[in-house]
């Protein structure tokens, strides 16, 4: 059993009791809410004549289904249009939650929202009816997805019954190479320990790779734990993380920061603290990460040959040769020359501002390929008037890209921004299952957002360090 | 509101379906999500794979007649992984699935079913493969999940199984749904929120 760690200390200070199953009781500190997942849960506090317990605690966004391209109402797909005056009449219904919509500004991905407003804060307990809500790990609260009914539980009590989990430290040594990003990180851990390989695990990323992130590298890498299984991932508070935080709307200033400062440094976990697992990568061995497959364990770096089968774990085999079919390539081959139709610069994992500075940054000076469609869906509202401010919109769409409104947009597809039949997106996503970007038939090759930027401009998958070097690419 | 059903054990016939790392969006594509109920989602549960673009079915387990009374699905491993969505094991249920055996689980996944108190009940590959083969050479044999003595009999056979402590427990003594028991200790929670420094009293 882990001891010492930031998991057990936040998991000690919000224990209410343990319940007679032997599940603890956790008390939840920020319930975040979005339209696609709250309606239901309401509905069934309601039929259970309940009411929400502590609505100073919930914050109501939109993301999922809202249209990117045109905010006007009514929407033109009725169901979405449904889904969001839901919500809205849940929001008018309910006052005392907090509900960053188009007119706050406030708006966007609810796992980009939530830390840019300094809700999400270290050594709190953070849920949302959304599976990447381990995004908010990255700044050392525990977070993580819950369904429905959880929501429903959430919502009546402000708790939750949990199981509580092992940890397992993922040290990342050493420092990562040029044109390396904090998305070749997490797609190399999936990819070493299986998209599985997290279940029964709580994931704290530390060493020299992961500490000299920025938040929003460390966000990217808390996002996608649950890709690896695990519920939850976090990297403990530091400087980087109270700088950040420091003048963000919802985190208290001068005397009362500082307070809360001694509050975030007391949950670090202990130098000597107590692991169930610690599983050690070098940071200089990482390269630029695609997928090749439909699972996001089935990555490669761009230089390397997609593997043979036998290479693979027994209970991957039968896994890889179902993503070797949908997508076309065999053993051997690179992922580098795959052509791709679609280039998809969003999402959870990879929409904020330095996101899409990064990309810009490829993109400047150069089109983006005659036979891709480039879109590029800032992560919030706030996000897109900070790259506004700093002309990256113009870059975008001077080179040719759509520059879209917030949401989540293509990289689940519940709007109309989806792949159509066969295309092929390069993604900053997160998965690249079937059917995840709209199209059955549609292939998804996940990277970072400069390798989507260089794949957008050449029409195929690329290293984006040839473009960094100032290669000259026909 | 009334207490949750005891779920000592499920007895059915059963309905393979094979494969690892199978995926939410695979069990119910993220376009039904946009609904503002679950009713519907029965009809729609592994659509991508059940039915071609023009409505004709394809060769699924869940389209099989033979299937069609089914109440135990059995799985490989990491069944469920990916999303949060309650739509998947919604699905499942309003289809007619009853408790889920397979290799293991994805754990917001399995979360999600004993919520709805549907047990995911684990066993070994060996095993899982044999039960699945078994249901495919004997859909109409009666399959019983023991959930409470963690084994399932089928064929004159019992085979050991796994079920999470926390769930059985919760299954066998019918505690699964939580709202009621979190809401008893109402007191303790105030008081636990009191000590936070980032909650204001």
């Amino acid at each position: 059993m882990s001891n010492g760690t930031l998991y057990d200390k936040v998991w000690e200070r919000h224990k209410v009791k343990t319940l007679p199953n032997g599940q603890d009781q956790l008390f939840i500190g920020l319930h975040l809410i979005h339209e696609v997942t709250s309606p239901q849960a309401l509905s069934m506090l309601r039929e259970r004549g309940l009411e929400v317990a502590y609505p100073g605690l919930t914050h109501a966004t939109m993301d999922h289904i809202i249209p990117t391209a045109d905010h006007d109402r009514p929407y033109t797909d009725e169901e979405a249009e449904a889904m969001m005056a839901a919500l809205e009449r849940n929001m008018a219904e309910l006052p005392d939650i907090e509900f960053h919509d188009f007119e706050s500004g406030e708006q966007g991905i609810v796992h980009v929202i939530g830390p840019e407003l300094g809700l999400t804060q270290p050594g709190t307990t953070v849920v949302c009816g959304d599976s990447h809500t381990s995004t908010h790990g990255a700044f050392g609260a525990l977070a993580f997805g819950i369904g429905t009914s959880q929501m429903r539980d959430v919502f009546a009590t402000q708790t939750l019954a949990m199981d509580k989990l092992d940890v397992r430290r993922i040290e990342v040594e050493g420092e990562l190479g040029e044109g390396v990003t904090a998305k070749d990180v997490i797609l190399t851990i999936i990819r070493e320990l299986g998209v599985d390989g997290g279940v029964g695990y709580v994931y704290e990323y530390a060493g020299e790779a992961i500490e000299s992130l920025d938040m929003e590298g460390r966000m990217s890498i808390c996002n996608m734990s649950i890709e690896g299984g695990a519920r939850a991932g976090y990297v403990n508070p530091d400087e980087t993380t109270y700088e950040w935080l420091n003048g963000r709307k919802y985190v208290p200033d001068g005397e009362a920061f500082e307070e809360r400062e001694a509050y975030w440094e007391s949950i670090r976990s202990d130098p000597d603290a107590d692991y169930d697992d610690i599983v050690t990568f070098d940071a200089s061995e990482i390269e630029p990460m695609v997928t090749w497959g439909t699972t996001p364990g089935q990555g490669i770096g761009i230089t390397e040959p997609i593997p043979e089968l036998s290479e693979l774990p027994e209970d991957k085999r039968e896994p890889a040769e179902r993503g070797m079919t949908h997508m076309g390539v065999e053993p051997g081959q690179t992922m580098e020359g795959y052509p791709i139709d679609v280039a998809f610069i969003g999402s959870c994992t990879n929409a904020r501002l330095r996101d899409l500075r990064a990309a810009a940054e490829i993109v400047e000076g150069r089109q983006v390929h005659e036979s891709v469609r480039g879109l590029v869906v800032p992560g919030s509202q706030q996000v897109k008037a900070a790259a506004e401010a700093d002309g990256l919109d113009e870059v975008f769409k001077d080179a040719g890209f759509e520059w879209r409104h917030a949401g989540c947009s293509m990289c689940l597809g519940m709007n109309e921004d989806q792949l159509k039949a066969g295309q092929t997106s390069a993604s900053s996503s997160n998965r690249n299952f079937v059917g995840r970007q709209g199209s059955k038939d549609g292939r998804t090759v996940l990277m970072s957002p400069t390798m989507v930027a260089a794949a957008a401009v050449t029409g195929e998958v690329t290293d984006v360090r040839d473009l960094q070097k100032g290669v000259t690419v026909a | 509101m009334s207490e949750a059903d005891t779920v000592t054990e499920v007895v059915g016939t059963g309905i393979p379906v094979r494969g690892n790392d199978i995926d939410t969006d695979q069990i119910i594509p993220a376009r039904f999500l946009k609904a503002l109920t679950f009713e519907r989602l029965g009809d729609q549960v592994f659509y991508d794979q059940r039915f071609e673009d023009d409505g004709t079915q394809k060769d699924h387990p869940f389209n099989a007649p033979r299937y069609q009374n089914a109440s135990i699905l059995v799985v490989n491993a990491n069944f469920g992984c990916g999303s949060s969505r309650e739509h998947a094991p919604q699905a499942l249920m309003r289809w007619g699935i009853d408790a889920i055996v397979g290799e293991s689980f994805a754990e917001i996944f399995a979360g999600n079913c004993l919520a709805l108190g549907i047990p995911t009940v684990e066993m070994d590959h060996e095993q899982a493969a044999a039960l699945q083969d078994f249901i495919e050479a004997n859909p109409t044999a009666e399959i019983e999940v023991d959930i409470a003595g963690e084994r399932v009999r089928y064929d004159d056979m019992i085979v050991g199984a796994e079920v999470d402590e926390g769930q059985r427990k919760a299954l066998v003594d019918g505690i699964w749904d939580t709202t009621a028991l979190l809401r008893s200790n109402e007191a303790e929670v105030r008081a636990t929120a009191e000590t936070l420094p980032y909650i204001d009293g």
